[in-house]
């Protein structure tokens, strides 16, 4: 462990003290909000607000540790925030008995198996795992449970499930094996990037959109989502992005197209999840963290960013 | 303070299912309670005693049967892990009741987990309560009679079912049941049973229940 904190750079340090510095300022903003007198509306969106940043407290704290202890410890991170999300995403799917084997397997023979393939970088296999291999073997073994009522609708919506909270998701700890050239040691910091990337949007979208929202994009799938909330809290995230090319191997051009992308990528991952999560008859995905329904409802927009940014780094800088 | 094996059982409980518990009709307290539950899973005991506040778990007892819980590995489960009191379901010794252990356990002041069926269904609503409820509540007035609903366990672990799939099941508590002077047992326990299917409602309000 020892040997693994000197291969972390220095600016890692920096940022950990810098977010804990911004999360400070907001916990005592909050607080200092919570004193002052308030009608129903409000003091619920105080406790929602604080509810938020304490969620960010902890995610801050296991993401601390994950990286101070090395790739191996974020990659069970990530493998068990894959595990919950895909634990939320099968109750709202129904199933029948006769997936009761292939569930089984893809918790814990798929799952596993991808973060292990992950772990050993090699990407021609852990590119093919889930959409050849999974894809094909899982719902065969549910036929030869011959319950063919909804069978094709049933293995879709699992594979759906696979694909979105284990493919997709692996991609965020797949960045820590990436070898850029002159980048030694520092992947775990386009992690970061990646990370602070989708969650600034998060935030800036639904802050731009609780002042300024007017327009609504999709006011079935997401009514929170608004044409005000994605420009503002797009162009602020995108802005914030590329002023962090200083701990990339982007120039910050470059830095700022591609933090552009990772917002458009999140924003369609949220708006995505939201439609799948309706279509199933749910309003949230679940009820894991305080003040941000389920695991997935925090995850959706690193689902669809992780693969593209993963994409952009592997064929342009490596 | 827990023991270890008891931390680790919920560990694994809530890993798997989740077990979050929903007080529709109730709060938890220290009461003296039986909480009475459908029953579909042999996850059923120990997702609801998982989705206890840890204070509550100590003097909270599930009812296990001895001819599945009572030896080896299970066992060790089933007493060091979540204190349960072991019952015949098959009355091996003619003429001893097989409510006795928990009529020990009442007048220790402990809460039970029970399951009136008697036995696991393959549906989510439970089939029609056997007398056990009815004699308790008879006999010891005092305690609280909560009706409880688990709501994906069929799901996650079913009668006949090896591994477990890991589906988040959230514990509901509905409003105490009450038996009423002079009411008989087949009325208490239709009563008791439409409590706990009550709860199947996943908007099932405060007062549904009783």
């Amino acid at each position: 462990m020892i040997d693994h904190l000197r291969t972390i750079s220095v600016e890692f340090f920096w940022l950990f003290g810098a977010l804990v510095v911004l999360l400070g300022v907001a916990s005592g903003v909050a607080a200092l909000l919570s004193r002052r007198p308030a009608n129903e509306k409000q003091a619920v969106s105080r406790v929602n607000l604080t509810e938020r940043i304490n969620a960010w407290w902890v995610m801050v704290g296991i993401l601390a540790v994950a990286f101070l202890t090395g790739p191996t410890m974020t990659l069970i991170l990530f493998a068990l925030a894959s595990f919950f999300a895909l634990r939320e995403f099968i109750t709202l799917t129904p199933s029948r008995p006769g997936d009761r084997l292939p569930l089984s397997l893809a918790f814990f023979l798929v799952l596993p198996l991808q973060f292990v393939l992950i772990g050993t970088a090699r990407y021609g296999v852990f590119s093919i795992f889930i959409p050849v291999y999974a894809f094909l073997l899982l719902p065969s073994i549910a036929a030869l449970r011959s319950d063919i009522d909804d069978f094709l609708s049933r293995s879709a919506k699992q594979q759906w499930g696979l694909m979105v909270t284990v493919y997709c998701l692996s991609h965020a700890p797949a960045l820590l094996m990436l070898e850029i050239p002159g980048q030694a040691g520092r992947s775990a910091l386009l992690l970061f990037y990646l990370l602070l990337v989708v969650q600034m949007s998060d935030v800036m979208q639904y802050v731009f959109g609780k002042l300024f929202g007017r327009t609504k994009i999709a006011p079935v799938v997401s009514p929170s989502k608004t044409v005000e909330g994605f420009v503002g809290g797009g162009l602020a995230a995108t802005a914030i992005g590329s002023a962090m090319y200083w701990i990339t191997p982007f120039t910050w051009v470059e830095s700022a197209a591609i933090s552009a992308v990772i917002v458009l990528m999140g924003f369609l991952g949220g708006l995505t999840l939201s439609a799948v999560k309706r279509s199933l008859g749910a309003k949230d995905w679940g009820v894991m963290i305080e003040g941000h329904g389920g695991m997935l409802d925090r995850t959706d927009s690193i689902c669809f960013a992780a693969p593209v940014f993963f994409h952009i780094v592997r064929f342009f800088y490596t | 303070m827990m023991r270890p094996s008891s931390a680790l059982l919920v560990g694994v409980v809530k890993l798997l299912v989740g077990a979050y518990a929903r007080w529709i009709g109730t709060a938890p307290g220290p009461a003296q309670r039986i909480y009475f539950a459908n029953h579909t899973s042999h996850m059923d005991t120990l997702a609801i005693w998982s989705s206890l506040p840890r204070g509550l778990r100590a003097h909270t007892r599930p009812i296990a049967a001895r001819d599945y819980w009572g030896t080896g590995l299970r066992k060790y489960i089933a007493t060091r892990g979540f204190g349960a009191v072991l019952i015949d379901r098959a009355r091996e010794n003619a003429g001893v009741d097989p409510l006795e252990p928990l009529r020990v356990a009442l007048r220790q002041g402990d809460s039970l987990i029970i399951f009136p069926e008697g036995t696991r269904g393959s549906t989510a609503l439970p089939a029609r309560f056997r007398s056990g409820l009815f004699r308790l509540a008879t006999e010891f007035p005092a305690v609280e009679l909560i009706p409880v609903y688990l709501d994906t366990l069929h799901r996650s672990l079913p009668k006949g079912a090896l591994l477990p799939v890991p589906v988040v099941c959230t514990v509901r508590f509905g409003a105490p049941v009450v038996l009423a002077g002079g009411e008989s047992k087949e009325t208490f326990l239709d009563r008791a049973r439409q409590a706990v299917v009550a709860l199947a409602d996943p908007n099932s309000n405060p007062g549904a229940a009783s």
